[in-house]
């Protein structure tokens, strides 16, 4: 099983809105998978059933070769998520907070010591390690955010528009992180509506109104649509909806 | 693994609670206030109260009367007047709260038993001025009693009245433990309910559900710190209490700890309930305001007595929690009675846990849809 995220015929309805129709894609292991679509799309949706958070109306998946429906408690100990809402605790200190999500994942005081330690030295925040998170600029908070995701090595890391309202070479920061946890093996799966970001992943798949209508290499897709970048792409997919 | 992930969250709790001024104040400010407030300044009882006399006949009887009553420590003499129109004068200058007026000729129109004496009461409390003129018939009807079996050489039976458990009929006594069921549920009730409110709000409550934390784990992780604060509160209120208001434990301390335990589960049970209900700490705020604060304060007995009440209220205080709990807790520090007196509302308390709990497990959702 070298696959990390396989689903077939996702579908999720509220009522008569139908948020993710029938999607259906896998993910290997180790890839940077980007989830594009504009705000409404069905991204969020995707990663809440995914991650456990919401139950599918129909279709199947599996999560680090795990059923969605029969192994949702097995699941949630591979896997590291980022929500899109900012999730640490304002009130504690950036040392608490390692401490907190590292004590819930299980993780030794020892562990937590080790790997905190070197996410803070990667992060060059040891100097602010016992400041209080809401005197943090948002840059910093969302890539401590990410280390804090990741700080239980899980297999699998899902990030929900991570980089939303990120300054322009924080985004670029935040992708280093994210290259260098998939050379440690963890698979990221990545929404986003920044097209410039799509090209940084190895696979994307685009969602327009809860339909997948593309999901190959960037580059692939450039050629297929005979565009320059992903955003051209992106545009054409879109128009040809219409 | 378990007890190493419970005490994490715990100690986030804690962190939570002790950087938040405004927690702070409630659990700790707020029963501080409360006892001082309702300790001192709601007050039934009589001491000292000023009265005035305008004594027509100024003989034997009638000063003796008077310094009959005015020798009680109820009422101290005031104000002595010669005619009518001095007592209105008297009442707005707010010398005195009731006047006593003797006719002329009171000695001699006792021995023919036809003597009469007039009590006029500021009512603008009356609260106070029905108090203070039973006080006044009850002293003024044993002297007479008194009187009589002198010179009748006849044994009257004299009524004695006791206030059994708060001889002093010292309102404090009662205000204490309706002070310490209204803390509990407070702070019990809304810090928990906004507390869980707020993990939804900031979007924390996510990541808590994709962690593999165990719905158990979190609630267990909630009550535990509200459950150990309000139990320290508990024991300042009786310490306040007892110290400053000689408010006395004449029962078992380790029970009455039991019960305010029971109690405060109780009243966690609600506000995980309510935390289940709502999105938002506002509506959690709001409902733990109306839906627990107000009915607890009205309808537990605490300041309204039960037995007063319309029927349809009387029927909705047997559903409230802090009812019996009021019973409990004052039956242990007042009559100093063991549990064989109280099982009852004992049990109903328990059932109530064991109900609230249920109905909130059931509702906590392991998945957002």
């Amino acid at each position: 099983m070298n696959k990390a995220i396989t689903a077939n015929k996702l579908t999720k309805k509220f009522g008569n809105f139908i948020a993710t129709n029938a999607i259906t894609f896998d993910v290997d292991k180790g890839e940077v998978f980007g989830f594009l679509g504009a705000n409404g799309a069905g991204k969020t949706t995707a990663i809440k059933m995914l991650t456990g958070l919401s139950r599918p109306t129909s279709g199947e998946a599996t999560v680090a070769g795990l059923d969605i429906y029969r192994h949702a408690e097995q699941i949630k100990q591979q896997i590291g998520y980022m929500s899109q809402k900012f999730s640490l605790y304002e009130d504690m200190t950036v040392s608490e907070n390692i401490e907190f999500y590292g004590g819930i994942y299980g993780l030794k005081r020892s562990e937590i010591r080790e790997r905190g330690g070197k996410s803070l030295d990667q992060l060059s925040m040891t100097n602010v390690r016992n400041h209080k998170v809401n005197s943090l600029p948002l840059g910093w908070k969302q890539k401590l955010a990410f280390a804090v995701a990741t700080l239980h090595k899980p297999g699998i890391v899902f990030l929900d528009e991570p980089t939303g309202g990120v300054d322009p070479i924080t985004r670029r920061q935040f992708w280093e992180m994210i290259y260098q946890a998939a050379e440690e093996g963890i698979t990221v799966f990545v929404t986003t509506h920044y097209m410039d970001e799509a090209e940084y992943c190895n696979r994307i798949s685009i969602m327009v109104e809860g339909l997948m209508v593309a999901c190959d290499s960037p580059a692939a897709l450039k050629s297929l649509h005979n565009a320059s970048s992903i955003e051209e792409v992106f545009i054409k997919i879109a128009r040809n909806k219409e | 693994m378990k007890g190493h992930v419970l005490r994490a969250f715990v100690k986030k709790e804690f962190l939570h609670i002790f950087r938040d001024y405004r927690t702070l104040m409630v659990l700790f400010g707020m029963p501080i206030a409360q006892v001082i407030l309702f300790g001192y300044a709601i007050t039934t009882e009589l001491r000292d109260v000023k009265i005035g006399v305008w004594d027509m006949s100024k003989d034997q009887k009638s000063i003796e009367l008077i310094s009959n009553i005015t020798s009680s420590e109820f009422f101290a003499l005031n104000d002595n007047v010669s005619a009518s129109h001095e007592i209105e004068a008297s009442f707005k200058k707010g010398r005195v709260k009731a006047f006593l007026v003797f006719p002329n000729d009171f000695g001699n129109k006792l021995e023919r038993g036809t003597a009469s004496i007039q009590i006029i009461a500021d009512a603008s409390d009356p609260n106070t001025a029905n108090i203070i003129t039973n006080q006044l018939t009850s002293i003024i009807q044993r002297w007479d009693m008194l009187e009589k079996s002198k010179t009748l050489r006849r044994a009257f039976i004299d009524t004695e009245v006791r206030m059994h458990y708060n001889p002093e009929s010292k309102s404090v006594l009662l205000f204490v433990p309706g002070v310490i069921t209204i803390i509990l549920m407070l702070v019990s009730a809304m810090l928990t309910s906004i507390s869980i409110a707020r993990e939804k709000e900031m979007g924390n409550m996510e990541i808590l559900l994709v962690s593999p934390l165990k719905p158990a784990v979190v609630i267990i992780g909630k009550i535990l710190p509200y459950l150990m604060l309000s139990l320290v509160n508990a024991l300042i209120i009786m310490g306040i209490g007892n110290v400053v208001f000689e408010v006395p434990v004449n029962g078992s301390f380790v029970l009455l700890l039991l019960e305010c335990l029971l109690f405060i589960v109780v009243a966690l049970s609600l506000g995980v309930f309510i935390s289940t209900k709502v999105e938002s700490q506002q509506m959690a705020l709001m409902m733990s305001l109306f839906a627990l604060m107000l009915p607890t304060i009205l309808l537990s007995g605490f300041i309204f007595p039960i037995s007063s009440m319309p029927l349809p209220l009387q029927w909705i205080s047997h559903a409230m929690p802090p009812k019996y709990f009021i019973i409990i807790i004052k039956a242990i520090m007042l009559k100093g009675v063991g549990i064989a007196h109280i099982w009852k509302e004992t049990l109903i308390l328990s059932l109530m846990a064991v109900f609230f709990i249920g109905l909130s497990v059931k509702n906590y959702k392991s998945r957002l849809e």
